[in-house]
């Protein structure tokens, strides 16, 4: 059963083309991968999926349980279960670890917040008291914001290139973060260009130049990539993403 | 151990519980003044530690002398209390702080149930080499925005002096403020000045800190974080002048600003030695729609999430 259905989704940003006649479904459970290259749109899809601002004058529709959530605001977005994690994660002065992760906890216990930390490989004595500013590192705040993501329990997370700037020690806690997320119920979107990342999907749709070029597993995903993305073949013309072309020139 | 006043009086009590300080009444370690408008309700001292006030028209001139080589283990609760709705309060206010000395004040500014209450603070501060000193102002005001608080304050560091200053609004309006903050910086001394304020309504909050760094290798940071919305407004002058080798300071303001707010930020850094060195960053806007963006994906409410942040950037 599809949680997140995009129908005809197309989106410009100050008169350039940046999404384009998207049409997907995400089945609810999943652990869903968007890759691509940079600039094709992986990053642009997710803030509209999340109705980020200046995101949301799009054609075409959203529904999230077979409802649309087009007209919704992000707090109404987020109220109905979806949240969004950034690639570069916010700095907030003087406000604490705590506080943000209670802030989005759906449990509002400390035990809770000290909980997730552990999860994302945090020591909570260490972090709980510390603000979310610039004296963490951007690593550290990905952690944070993924345990807050966890403490949240949504039932969609939207997770932007969540192996940026964390460290090779710690890129296993976030990936152990996904797997709970998963066995949490919550349905999961990576977006990426690490083949790390897409691995630990079970779904991939790859995206180019605003276009969907190919949907299905990973290894699909994985071997289309391989052999027509490098060099990519595509120029943002539609014909050249009509899939029944791409799987003769795949053959 | 010091010598405890005990003062039968509810107005002592009252006051003490607003400042949230009741505890420190029965402790005998603890130093303390306490005021209600003109009159002196309480006072407390420690070993090392002489406090005199007299009583003057309108207020108390109070004198806090510390020996050298002293060290005030527990902070010293001065509480300046206006429990009247009309009322002029004048603090004449003399510290010195004795060489390789250590204290930390508390200054409870009290004013509850203020209309119309003005609260005038002249402070001359010496602080003694090797002294360290921090001077922590926390203002509890009435919801009518009905105080106005003119503190003055000269402060001296002496060589290796150390001066922490805050000065944070915890509940009420801000009312009317005009802040006038100044130090001399000796040699190898710090000074670190911060203001924290949340102003509504039709407030009004100046501030002028000027740090004069004269000696060599001294140090000072001036912080302020301001917040205002509706039709308040915040004019924040903040001037680090350098002119000894090796003097390096810092001036960071920041204002989010909401609704009709209007704020300005004035920082000025001069320097006049080639070996010194100042910085200084400024914002002002509204908030960071990141920030915002990132608190309401997680089901904040746009109020919800400023609240929160505002909250962080002044706590």
């Amino acid at each position: 059963m599809a949680i997140l259905e995009i129908k005809n989704l197309t989106l410009s940003l100050n008169g350039s083309p940046i999404l384009s006649n998207i049409n997907s479904s995400f089945s609810e459970g999943y652990i869903h991968a968007i890759v691509g290259p940079n600039g094709a749109g992986k990053t642009t899809l997710g803030y509209v999926i999340m109705g980020i601002e200046g995101f949301r004058n799009f054609d075409g529709d959203i529904l999230f349980k077979g409802e649309s959530i087009k007209n919704l605001s992000v707090t109404e977005r987020a109220r109905k279960g979806i949240t969004l994690a950034w690639q570069e994660p916010a700095r907030f002065e003087g406000l604490t670890v705590e506080k943000f992760i209670m802030s989005s906890a759906k449990e509002k216990k400390l035990e809770v917040v000290r909980e997730v930390l552990t999860k994302v490989g945090m020591e909570p004595e260490e972090y709980i008291g510390r603000a979310v500013d610039e004296t963490l590192s951007g690593g550290e705040r990905k952690k944070i914001e993924l345990a807050s993501i966890l403490a949240m329990k949504p039932s969609l997370a939207i997770l932007d290139e969540p192996d940026s700037g964390i460290d090779i020690a710690s890129i296993e806690n976030i990936f152990e973060a996904i797997k709970l997320l998963k066995s949490n119920g919550t349905t999961t979107i990576l977006i990426t260009h690490s083949l790390a990342v897409l691995k630990r999907a079970e779904r991939a749709l790859l995206l180019c130049n605003g276009y969907i070029v190919r949907e299905g597993s990973v290894n699909e995903i994985i071997k289309y990539f391989g052999k027509k993305c490098l060099p990519c073949v595509h120029k943002n013309e539609p014909e050249d993403f009509d899939l029944k072309k791409d799987e003769s020139r795949v053959k | 151990m010091g010598k405890v006043m005990v003062i039968k009086d509810d107005e002592l009590y009252s006051i003490a519980r607003i400042a949230n300080i009741d505890f420190a009444l029965r402790d005998p370690n603890t130093a303390r003044l306490i005021i209600n408008k003109d009159r002196v309700i309480e006072t407390n001292t420690v070993k090392g530690l002489t406090v005199s006030s007299e009583e003057i028209k309108d207020g108390v001139k109070i004198n806090i002398s510390l020996a050298p080589e002293t060290k005030v283990e527990n902070p010293v609760h001065l509480c300046f209390g206006v429990t009247h709705k009309k009322a002029i309060q004048r603090i004449v206010l003399d510290i010195e702080i004795g060489e390789n000395s250590q204290i930390v004040i508390f200054s409870h500014c009290v004013f509850p149930n203020a209309i119309d209450v003005k609260h005038i603070m002249d402070a001359k501060i010496k602080i003694g080499k090797g002294a360290t000193y921090s001077y922590l102002e926390r203002h509890i005001h009435s919801e009518e925005g009905g105080v106005t608080v003119i503190p003055k304050s000269r402060i001296t560091l002496k060589e290796g002096a150390r001066l922490k200053t805050e000065f944070e609004l915890l509940s009420g309006r801000v009312g009317n403020i005009d802040m006038d903050y100044e130090t001399v910086s000796e040699k190898n001394s710090v000074m670190e000045m911060t203001a924290r304020i949340d102003g509504k309504g039709k407030d009004i909050i100046k501030i002028r800190e000027v740090g004069n760094l004269v000696g060599e290798s001294s140090r000072g940071v001036l912080t302020s974080r301001v917040a205002v919305r509706d039709k308040a407004r915040a004019e924040i002058y903040n001037k680090l002048v350098a002119t000894a080798p090796y003097a390096r300071g810092h001036v960071d303001c920041k204002e989010i600003i909401q609704g009709d707010a209007v704020a300005s930020a004035i920082p000025i850094v001069e320097v006049a030695n080639p070996k010194a060195r100042i910085t200084h960053e400024a914002s002002i806007g509204s908030v960071d729609a990141k920030q915002l963006q990132t608190l309401m994906s997680r089901g904040l409410t746009e109020e919800e999430a400023t609240g929160l942040i505002i909250e962080g950037l002044l706590s």
